[in-house]
C-alpha cells in the first residue's frame, strides 16, 4: 500500500489535494454564479426534456463528482477493477432507475394535463 | 499472513488457487466500498424519486430560490442560494483537510493526523449546524398560504406580483377559541401549535384589501409563478380555499406541493444524519489516534476508511445541491 513516504510522492500529493480544492470551488461557485443569474437563453433552451442550464448544471456536478471520488478517495490510485466493479455497477443502475422513474413522471404529468378529469377544483 | 496458514493445499500461485488479491485493497477497504456502493443507491432512490414527483407536477413545482432565501443576519432580505453554497464550501473544505489527515497517516505523522481530524470534525459540525438553522426557517415558514380543496395551495402577493404574509392582511378573530395549556384541562397536556388565524379571518382580510392577488402554484413561461386578477382572486379564494398553512410538517407546507415538504425533510434529514454519525465516527478515530492506537498497529488504515466515509457524504451533498437548489 501506500508506504512510499519519499518527499516528491508526499509533496505531489498535497499538491493534488489543493489543486483539486480549487477545482471544486470554482466549479461550484460558476453553479452558483448561474443559478443566481439564470440566463433567460440557457433558461428557454431545451434538450431533451430539460432546459440547457439545468443540463449545465448536471454535468458540473458530474464533474465534481469525479474529482472528489478519484482524487479524495484515492479512486486513481486503485486498480482498474475495483474502479469498473464500484463505478460501473453504479452508473449502469443509477441510469436505469431515473429513465424509468423520470418517464413514468411524465407520463402521470400527461394524464394530469390530457386527462378527463380536473387535479385542481 | 504466513503465520496463519496451517495446511498447503498444492495450488499456491496459480489464480484460483486462493490467496490471490485482485483487486489490491484490504479487506476493510473493500468492506467500506461496498457499503459506499448500497449507500449510493440508496440515495440514488430517493433523489430519484425526487425527480419523478418533479416531473409529476412540473408545471407547480416550487420554486427553490423562493424557498430557500435566507441568511444568518440578514433579515427580510432576499439572498438566495447564498447559504446553501456556503454550507458546500464548508463540507468541500472538510473533505481536504480529511484527505490531508489521510496523507498525514501514511507518513505516520501522528499530530498532523490529529490536526487535520480536528478540523474535519469542527467543518461537520458546522455543516450539521446549519442545516438545523435551514430546517428551522423551513418549518416556520414566512408568508404563510391557504390551502385549497383539492390539496393545492395558494398563496398571496401585491399588484406588483410581490409576495404578502397572511398577517399583514388578516387578524385573528378574538375569542373564538385559545391556545391549550397544560393548567387547563383535565390532564396536564398542552398543544403543540396553535394557529389563531383561520380561513374566514384570511377571507375577511383579502376581501378588504383590493390590492391583494392569489398567487397559484401554476408556472408561467417564464417560470414565475401565475397571479390572478383580483375578480379570480376573490372567486378562487372564496370557492376553494378551506384552511391556513403557516410553514411547513410532513404533511402540510406553504411553499407548494405537499411532496416538496417531506422529500425537503427525507432527503436533507438522511444526508444530515450520515454527516451526524460521520462526526460520531471521526471523533472515535480521532480518540483512537489520540491514544496511539495507529501507532502502534503500524498504519492509519482506519483514518483511510473514515475518510472514505466522509468522502462520500460530500459527494451525496454535491447532487441534493444540484438537485434540490439549483435545478
Amino acid at each position: 500500500m501506500a508506504h512510499d513516504t519519499t518527499h516528491t510522492a508526499h509533496s505531489g500529493a498535497k499538491k493534488r489535494i489543493w489543486q483539486v480544492f480549487i477545482i471544486l470551488s470554482i466549479l461550484t461557485i460558476v453553479e452558483v454564479v448561474f443559478g443566481i443569474l439564470k440566463p433567460d437563453f440557457l433558461v428557454h433552451t431545451d434538450l431533451v426534456s430539460l432546459s440547457l442550464l439545468n443540463w449545465i448544471f448536471i454535468g458540473l456536478t458530474i464533474v465534481k463528482a469525479y474529482y472528489i471520488v478519484w482524487a479524495f478517495m484515492h479512486m486513481e490510485h486503485e486498480t482498474a477493477s475495483l474502479r469498473r466493479v464500484v463505478v460501473w455497477t453504479a452508473v449502469f443502475l443509477i441510469s436505469y432507475l431515473i429513465a424509468i422513474l423520470l418517464i413514468e413522471g411524465t407520463y402521470i404529468q400527461e394524464i394530469y394535463e390530457n386527462g378527463y378529469i380536473t387535479w385542481d377544483f | 499472513m504466513e503465520a496463519t496458514t496451517v495446511a498447503k493445499t498444492g495450488t499456491e500461485g496459480k489464480s484460483w488457487g486462493g490467496g490471490e488479491k485482485p483487486l489490491k485493497a484490504s479487506y476493510g477497504k473493500l468492506m467500506m466500498w461496498f457499503f459506499i456502493s448500497s449507500d449510493a443507491l440508496t440515495f440514488s432512490g430517493f433523489l430519484a424519486a425526487y425527480g419523478f414527483t418533479r416531473f409529476k407536477f412540473i408545471n407547480e413545482w416550487p420554486i427553490a430560490d423562493e424557498v430557500f432565501n435566507h441568511f444568518p443576519f440578514l433579515h427580510g432580505v432576499d439572498a438566495p442560494m447564498y447559504y446553501v453554497a456556503l454550507m458546500t464550501f464548508i463540507l468541500i473544505f472538510s473533505s481536504v483537510t480529511m484527505v490531508l489527515a489521510v496523507d498525514a497517516g501514511h507518513q505516520m505523522k501522528k499530530n498532523k493526523v490529529i490536526t487535520y481530524m480536528a478540523l474535519t470534525i469542527l467543518g461537520g459540525i458546522i455543516f450539521v449546524g446549519s442545516q438545523a438553522w435551514e430546517w428551522s426557517n423551513f418549518i416556520s415558514g414566512e408568508y404563510g398560504a391557504v390551502e385549497t380543496r383539492s390539496g393545492k395551495i395558494i398563496q398571496f402577493a401585491d399588484a406588483d406580483g410581490n409576495r404578502v404574509a397572511l398577517d399583514e392582511f388578516a387578524t385573528p378573530t378574538p375569542g373564538v377559541r385559545t391556545k391549550h395549556e397544560n393548567k387547563n384541562g383535565i390532564w396536564f397536556q398542552s398543544e403543540g401549535s396553535y394557529n389563531p388565524l383561520g380561513i374566514e379571518d384570511v377571507k375577511k382580510g383579502f376581501a378588504a384589501n383590493p390590492d391583494l392577488r392569489v398567487r397559484t402554484m401554476q408556472l408561467t413561461d417564464e417560470g414565475e409563478k401565475e397571479v390572478l386578477n383580483r375578480e379570480e382572486s376573490l372567486l378562487k379564494l372564496n370557492t376553494s380555499g378551506i384552511g391556513v398553512i403557516e410553514g411547513a410538517n410532513l404533511t402540510k407546507n406553504e411553499y407548494g406541493a405537499p411532496l416538496f415538504g417531506g422529500f425537503f425533510f427525507f432527503i436533507t434529514g438522511f444526508h444530515g444524519f450520515h454527516v451526524l454519525s460521520g462526526v460520531f465516527i471521526l471523533i472515535i478515530v480521532f480518540f483512537n489516534v489520540l491514544l496511539g492506537t495507529y501507532e502502534k498497529r503500524g498504519s492509519y488504515e482506519m483514518v483511510e476508511k473514515v475518510g472514505l466515509y466522509w468522502h462520500f457524504v460530500d459527494l451525496v451533498w454535491v447532487f441534493v445541491f444540484t438537485f434540490f437548489y439549483l435545478v
